[in-house]
């Protein structure tokens, strides 16, 4: 027995012919093989770091122009009509006017009311997925939801358009078919996969010893999912809601084509019949044409700082529920 | 000697023939006319080398001027001022017609209005008639739809009918001929304008103070939303230059062709 094991090791060893001192050349060929290799893994991982970077670096330069020109009272007086005045009359020769209230209030309009549809739905799409579905149903459910979110977004437009807006003039009498609750309904419908899939996530990482407690202790099933899962779910249950808000805020191609493009507030507030224009919306219709290195190209640049500033305080709020919610069911 | 003489006819030759390489048009102007400087110079690529920009009217007689473009693209006569510091310049500006422009106000087939007044078309789009019975037809809300404000459809529709006033903001924007066209076609309420060419049995082209559009209104320019589309270039140009063939191609059954293509109306009838 002992023989065979050193045979063994005399053998490795045989095998094994390489000086074990390196010379300078191959210690140095070594070196820089490390080196180069690690460099080339950071640059590629930095890649898309840096494009964050030089997407706010570009977009605010271009934004610049429009907020920071003449001296300070001119400064304020545009900051004052680009936030607060209801005209937007960009491309009118002789007085062109900049106010982009009305295009900041529609953008929270469509994202607030597909929210209110979306996170309903999305939560108890959730919760039966995870607790209550067989085992089969889920398998079959799952996937299908995650193909809503795989279907290009023209796709959701055109139906918007040409489905959904002609339904709501002849069945609901509405005036417009392309307006608030129109965009709204086919955002919440795109918002639905990220809330269902991240809340699913999170319900179901609370663990079933956490369930059979509450069973344990004569709860029924509800009031283990309401008073039990749903609360230690809760960080994971926002940071899906946060997520599904980014989709609807950012979506442009639907609120493009089924919001009308209307530069108003609707009046009375209620009125979801109306139309109104969006943020991404504005950008993705104007920029197209408007003419290179004017006050209109530069103020649809001031509104992207604007959209891009929403974004990243909504990333930067999921970011911190999502690491509460890892923390709390690794048990801290 | 003869050596010399083949030398300088080789030379020449080679001369002649990057010359006619080199040879470039250089074309800015409005977006409106764009569409046919894009398509006539998509003809001419393989006779010179031609790059449009589309810049504006303003922008396409002001680089006229400057000499650093040969043909400017306009959907309006040269103002006064421009003429002028061309004049002053030592350039004398020559406007050629390649199309008719004409833009038709459209409602649903079902609308029992066929006609409205400039006025009245400018008061729905600035919001003080918001009820079609304010116009004679039915009870109904006016769903008031127009043109991005960046497009050249816009342009000529602000200028002839808005007369450069804003129009209210409950205005809908749609931001292709294509697109008013469907929104009329799926709207009861609705109106919008387009160009002569988007104009079919799905949605009714009202009359303009009495007037009917059609090719020949607009060709005549008696339809009252109608108006020339010009090229301008600096003194007329050399004849057989490429810049006197590109101005006139639109008389020849190709460019006569094209600007149909583009929903204008031509000014020659093949």
């Amino acid at each position: 027995m002992a023989n065979i094991t050193a045979d063994k090791e005399k053998t490795a060893a045989a095998g094994f012919n390489r000086p074990l001192r390196l010379t300078v050349t191959e210690d140095l060929r070594g070196f820089i093989a490390v080196k180069v290799g690690h460099s080339l893994l950071f640059l590629t991982t930095f890649v898309s770091v840096v494009a964050v970077f030089l997407i706010f670096f570009f977009v605010i330069k271009e934004a610049i122009p429009f907020l920071f020109k003449g001296g300070l009272s001119e400064f304020w007086a545009r900051m004052s009509e680009f936030s607060t005045s209801l005209n937007w009359y960009p491309h009118n020769e002789e007085h062109p006017e900049f106010g982009a209230l009305t295009i900041f209030v529609a953008s929270l309009y469509v994202t607030v009311c597909s929210l209110l549809i979306a996170v309903p739905v999305g939560l108890l799409a959730a919760i039966f997925l995870s607790d209550i579905a067989p085992f089969g149903l889920r398998q079959v459910c799952k996937p299908v939801i995650e193909i809503l979110a795989a279907i290009p977004s023209v796709a959701y437009g055109v139906f918007a358009v040409m489905v959904v807006a002609p339904w709501m003039q002849n069945k609901l009498g509405f005036s417009t078919g392309t307006n608030v609750l129109n965009a709204s309904l086919i955002l919440s419908l795109m918002a639905l996969p990220t809330i269902i899939s991240v809340a699913e996530d999170a319900l179901s990482a609370i663990g079933r010893e956490i369930r059979e407690a509450s069973y344990g202790l004569g709860a029924t099933r509800a009031e283990t999912m309401i008073k039990v899962v749903l609360p230690a779910a809760h960080s994971g249950i926002i940071a899906a809601v946060i997520l599904g808000m980014m989709r609807a805020i950012g979506e442009t191609m639907v609120v493009w084509m089924a919001s009308g493009q209307s530069a108003q507030i609707p009046s009375p507030w209620w009125d979801l019949s109306q139309s109104v224009r969006t943020m991404t919306g504005t950008i993705a219709q104007e920029m197209g044409e408007v003419a290179k290195d004017t006050d209109p190209y530069y103020v649809l640049f001031a509104i992207g700082v604007v959209l891009l500033i929403f974004t990243f305080i909504l990333n930067m709020i999921s970011e911190f529920f999502m690491s509460r919610f890892k923390k709390t069911v690794r048990g801290h | 000697m003869k050596y010399l003489k083949t030398m300088v006819f080789v030379s020449a030759v080679l001369l002649a023939a990057t010359g006619a390489m080199a040879e470039k048009l250089v074309i800015d102007g409005s977006t409106t006319v764009g569409p046919i400087g894009d398509a006539f110079a998509e003809a001419f690529k393989d006779k010179c080398d031609v790059t449009v920009s589309k810049t504006g009217s303003g922008d396409g007689a002001k680089s006229l001027v400057a000499g650093s473009c040969d043909i400017a693209m306009m959907s309006r006569f040269m103002k006064d001022k421009e003429f002028k510091t061309a004049v002053d310049k030592g350039i004398m500006p020559v406007a050629h017609v390649v199309a008719m422009d004409g833009v038709c106000s459209i409602v649903h087939p079902s609308n029992p209005v066929k006609s409205l007044t400039t006025a009245q078309i400018k008061d729905i789009y600035k919001g003080k008639i918001t009820n079609w019975k304010q116009v004679g037809g039915a009870d109904m809300p006016i769903v008031v739809i127009s043109r991005d404000t960046s497009s050249g459809t816009y342009e000529t529709f602000h200028g002839l009918v808005m007369k450069k006033e804003k129009m209210a903001s409950h205005v809908e924007y749609v931001s292709s001929n294509p697109q008013s066209h469907a929104r009329v076609k799926s709207t009861k309420g609705a109106i919008a304008y387009v160009g002569l060419g988007f104009v079919d049995r799905e949605v009714r082209a009202l009359k303009v103070d009495g007037v009917a559009p059609s090719r020949s209104t607009i060709a005549k320019g008696i339809y009252p939303v109608s108006r020339p589309l010009y090229l301008f270039t600096a003194g007329y140009p050399k004849l057989g230059s490429p810049a006197h063939l590109f101005c006139t191609f639109h008389l020849s059954e190709e460019g006569q062709e094209i600007v149909e293509a583009k929903g204008f109306v031509p000014v020659t009838d093949y």
